[in-house]
């Protein structure tokens, strides 16, 4: 079973901001509804393989993009 | 410019409003916005499923493309607004509170005006720095208005009545050294010309989508620039964004903050597409289509005997719009001539803009203004330099 991580966002123009830049940098991700336990900050998390931790938290450091927090789910 | 002729649908009549509203628009934004009531359909924002999520894809992509065409880094401080006045009121009501002090010019658009006027009655000390006949603002008096203690000041790009431009570089460095923000009124110079936010200064920058980005109506934008503290920026209304559902205050990021209630995505997918040709079409060369156009209808109505016309004369200052009268004739006989015997559309009167009319003298009757588009050519300004000829010859 696959082990994804979750990056969840303030709202969705975040999220979306979130989806580009990773999508740039050519990781598989996908956008998913925001799983409840997680949030209720905004509809949209960027859901990712949870081995690209790293390289994702480096992406939105560079970008500068703010996140509510970086989850690890099954 | 040839390629934008080419693109010109099958009209006669010589449309020549532009600084009221742009017109035809390029067919890529009625596309657009066709496509997205057929295919996106979702509420941008709201939800997470896939018509929601294409929906604010291309919301955000419109936010894109704006950053890109005011040279500002970040799309998520593009607030998309219903207009340039909706963009005014949301910077103008959210950094003034009582007790402040407002500087701003004499060549005004009531979509400022008003706004301030309102807060004055609220204890804002509103200063109106002087212009020129032409409008070019008064530096030394803007700079004795802003140095003593303003909080705010609120210029005008390019002016609505006789499109002279106002020397944005000079009015950020005075507002800084003095502690101000500033805040651009760039309806008329969006979409027509460079503007770089981060090279002029400008703090933050309110534009109407339906003119230079050649949008639809009810779009526009505040962009706000990264050294503005938000926190600090009150909002004029509140609701839902679909973020932080779970509290009953509104948020404090952008921009779901100064963006509650479900927005314009069919009219913001008409503007990314109107912004997107313009980016295409290359800023600078639309720039020198204009400037061409302007040389072409000063020039023209110059050369009329009793054709007055206001504003400066080099269209390096100033953008395509030209304000005139003709000695012994009404200004409202004179449009209504145009268009009902030379099918030229032009708006006569003040334009929404008294202060400025005053500034140039021209109050309260009021001017003809002739505002060329991105598709109008030096043969419709030749037809409409011969209609004004015949007029101002009868």
């Amino acid at each position: 079973m696959s082990i994804f991580g979750v990056v969840v966002l303030p709202n969705t123009s975040a999220a979306l901001k979130t989806e580009k830049t990773l999508q740039n940098a050519g990781l598989d991700i996908k956008a998913i509804p925001t799983p409840r336990e997680f949030s209720n900050d905004c509809g949209i998390a960027i859901r990712f393989q949870w081995g690209d931790e790293l390289q994702v938290r480096q992406i939105l450091g560079d970008g500068a993009i703010e996140f509510t927090g970086i989850y690890r789910m099954r | 410019m040839q390629n934008y002729h080419g693109a010109r649908r099958q009209i006669t009549l010589i449309y020549l409003d532009n600084a009221a509203t742009s017109w035809p628009k390029p067919p890529q934004v009625a596309e657009s916005m066709n496509r997205y009531m057929n295919i996106c359909g979702g509420n941008p924002g709201r939800s997470g499923h896939k018509l929601s999520l294409e929906a604010g894809r291309v919301v955000y992509e419109t936010r894109e493309l704006v950053a890109e065409l005011f040279s500002s880094p970040d799309p998520l401080r593009v607030i998309l607004t219903n207009n340039a006045t909706h963009a005014l009121n949301i910077a103008i009501k959210g950094i003034l509170k009582p007790g402040d002090k407002v500087v701003t010019t004499a060549v005004e658009h009531n979509s400022v005006m008003r706004p301030l006027r309102a807060l004055e009655s609220c204890g804002v000390e509103v200063v109106i720095a002087p212009c020129s006949t032409d409008g070019a603002l008064d530096m030394s008096a803007f700079q004795n208005a802003v140095s003593s203690g303003a909080k705010l000041a609120v210029v005008n790009h390019a002016s609505n009545v006789t499109g002279t431009l106002q020397d944005i570089s000079k009015a950020t460095e005075i507002a800084h050294k003095a502690g101000a923000l500033i805040l651009i009124d760039a309806a008329q110079a969006a979409g027509v010309m460079p503007i770089n936010m981060q090279k002029m200064g400008i703090d933050l920058l309110a534009f109407t989508g339906h003119k230079g980005p050649l949008g639809p109506q009810g779009t526009g934008g505040l962009v706000i620039g990264e050294n503005v503290d938000t926190s600090v920026m009150s909002t004029i209304m509140e609701g839902g964004t679909g973020s932080r559902s779970d509290s009953e205050r509104q948020p404090e990021d952008l921009p779901d903050k100064y963006e509650a209630g479900t927005p314009n995505g069919v009219g913001i997918a008409g503007l990314g597409a109107g912004i997107k040709f313009v980016l295409d079409q290359g800023v600078d060369d639309i720039h020198r289509h204009y400037m061409e156009l302007f040389r072409l209808i000063v020039d023209g109505l110059t050369s009329i005997p009793r054709v007055r016309v206001y504003g400066t004369k080099d269209a390096k200052n100033s953008v395509a719009v030209v304000s005139f009268t003709v000695d012994g004739l009404r200004v409202s006989d004179i449009g209504l001539r145009l268009d009902e015997e030379y099918e030229i559309m032009a708006r006569v009167g003040l334009h929404c803009a008294p202060a400025a009319h005053r500034t140039a003298s021209t109050f309260p009757e009021g001017t003809v203004r002739f505002a060329p588009g991105i598709f109008t050519t030096p043969s419709d300004i030749e037809q409409a330099i011969e209609a004004v000829r015949n007029i101002a010859q009868s």
